[in-house]
């Protein structure tokens, strides 16, 4: 039996798709190297629209990481099919779930974090996105599955 | 110069905080009683402007280059190329430093002049303009890298050794208040031709004078006692007695949610908005809504979404449950 049907990668791929994207436009990056010039691609230099979009989008991944967690508990075969940069990518999400989570926390009205808080949340986050993408990158190439046979 | 406007900041303190500002109760403006509300009340402090007492002379200005004279940028020139050159644009004040009429780099407080009609007259009034010290503030919850911080006593400030200049602050304020100096900073030792431009600048709200206790230097030299700092619940108190006493009207209770800077004006701010000169550096007196409030909406949603998810894990099982005992 399949950890997650076609259906529910497809999801999981277009969350992760927009997180990055959306994420990555925190950043005032887009304006300068002309991206958010490309017509339909304005929105990326709109920082409300983009946290929003972050938000909704980490809302849906902490929805179907819930999801993912208690069906594998109900599948009992579930966690052990995981493979080995599976494995690894799943710990990465979580590390972003949470200094993410946090980040939210300080965007509350009413909290006060200090420079090196925020700046450790913000670089850990940014680091973990990027080792996600690289691990992603080597399982792509080396055809390694999230899913070992 | 610098030590004339020294001696008579020095010589207003003694007489203003011994004078009516005291003589007027509750209001919080001597050293002393700064440093003995502050510890007592969790409260953040606010600062009270009193438009109609602003007679446009400028010491608040003199007194704000000069007290933070020592933060103000010094760029290394020439600036490094900076690419794509089309949409990076350097923005250089050093050569004028001596622009009082905006917000520069070199120029955090300004008096802004507005025309306006009050009981039939044409008038024309001085408001001193500066960061408002949002409650959430936009500029320091969105940098992407924690260059800026708020304090308890709910001040905003940027650290000029970790901004980079990449001016999201100032997208996001819905008064454009952080101004960019290039050619300063932390981006010249990572990568300056791609990332990076500089360093904002902004009201600190002379956060190192409060921590000594003292006020901030515009309130201090303030001849007409424009300005009071104090209490929250305090100074809002202060500011609707204040309203209503000149029939008048009141500016950044509400506006982004909340702000620790309560304008009181003879008119309304609508009017006052369209008396007065906006556009860069500039900031406008129009309504603004609470910007953080969609996110703080969304982070409250997301506490439902784990258990949407383990719901459809427990429907999706019970329903196969029922499936097999068929
Ligand atoms: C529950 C999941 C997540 C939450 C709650 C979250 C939240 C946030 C927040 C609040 C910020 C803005 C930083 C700030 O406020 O200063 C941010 C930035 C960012 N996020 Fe996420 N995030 C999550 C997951 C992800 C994922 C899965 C990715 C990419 C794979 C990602 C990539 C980024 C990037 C690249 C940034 C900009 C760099 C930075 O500020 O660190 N995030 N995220
Ligand atoms: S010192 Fe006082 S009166 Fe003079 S311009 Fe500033 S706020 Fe107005
Ligand atoms: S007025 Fe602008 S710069 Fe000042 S605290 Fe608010 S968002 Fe930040
Ligand atoms: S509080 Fe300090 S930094 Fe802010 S305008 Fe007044 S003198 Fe300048």
């Amino acid at each position: 039996m399949k950890i997650l049907n076609n259906a529910g990668h497809k999801i999981f791929l277009v969350i992760l798709f927009f997180m990055t994207l959306s994420g990555f436009s925190q950043m005032p990056i887009f304006k300068r190297y002309y991206i958010a010039d490309i017509p339909g691609l304005g929105w990326l230099a709109q920082f409300y629209v983009t946290h929003m979009i972050h938000y909704i989008f980490a809302g849906l991944l902490i929805g179907f990481a819930a999801y993912m967690v208690l069906d594998s508990v109900f599948n009992k075969t579930g966690f052990k099919k995981i493979s080995r940069t599976g494995y690894i990518k799943i710990w990465i999400i979580a590390g972003l779930m949470i200094t993410g989570l946090v980040l939210v926390v300080k965007n509350l009205s009413g909290i006060y974090m200090g420079h090196s808080m925020i700046i450790f949340l913000d670089i850990s986050h940014l680091f973990l996105c990027v080792l996600f993408l690289m691990v992603s990158l080597y399982s792509l190439i080396f055809k390694k599955p999230w899913q070992a046979d | 110069m610098t030590s004339g406007i020294s001696r008579r900041a020095f010589l207003k303190t003694s007489a203003v905080t011994a004078g009516s500002l005291v003589a007027s109760g509750t209001l919080i403006s001597k050293n002393s009683e700064l440093k003995a509300a502050q510890p007592a009340s969790e409260e953040p402090l606010v600062t009270l402007i009193d438009i109609s007492k602003c007679i446009g002379c400028e010491a608040c200005v003199e007194a704000c280059r000069e007290v933070n004279a020592d933060q103000f940028p010094d760029p290394e020139k020439p600036f490094p190329k900076m690419y794509p050159t089309s949409t990076v644009p350097v923005e250089d004040w050093s050569d004028k430093t001596d622009v009082t009429d905006r917000l520069t780099p070199y120029n955090w407080l300004f008096i802004q002049q507005a025309q306006v009609m009050l009981d039939g007259d044409n008038v024309e009034l001085n408001i001193p303009r500066r960061c408002m010290h949002c409650e959430n503030p936009p500029c320091v919850k969105l940098c992407p890298w924690g260059a800026l911080k708020q304090e308890t006593n709910g001040l905003s400030r940027i650290d000029p050794d970790l901004c980079l200049g990449g001016a999201k602050c100032k997208t996001v304020c819905p008064w454009e208040i952080p101004q960019r100096q290039t050619g300063v900073g932390l981006y010249l030792d990572i990568l300056p031709a791609f990332a990076g431009n500089g360093v904002m600048y902004k009201c600190n709200r002379c956060y190192q004078r409060l921590e000594k206790g003292q006020v901030p230097a515009c309130i201090e030299v303030c001849p007409e006692n424009v300005q009071i700092i104090g209490p929250r619940t305090q100074i809002l108190e202060q500011a609707h007695a204040l309203a209503k006493e000149m029939n008048g009207y009141i500016y950044g209770e509400t506006e982004n949610g909340g702000t620790h800077t309560i304008y009181v004006s003879p008119v309304p701010f609508d009017q006052l908005n369209q008396g007065i000169d906006t556009g860069k550096g500039k900031p406008h007196f129009q309504k603004v809504k609470n910007m953080m409030a969609d996110g703080t909406l969304l982070a409250k949603a997301m506490i439902i979404a784990p258990f949407a998810g383990l719901f459809a894990a427990f429907g999706k099982y019970y329903l196969a449950s029922r499936e097999d005992k068929k």
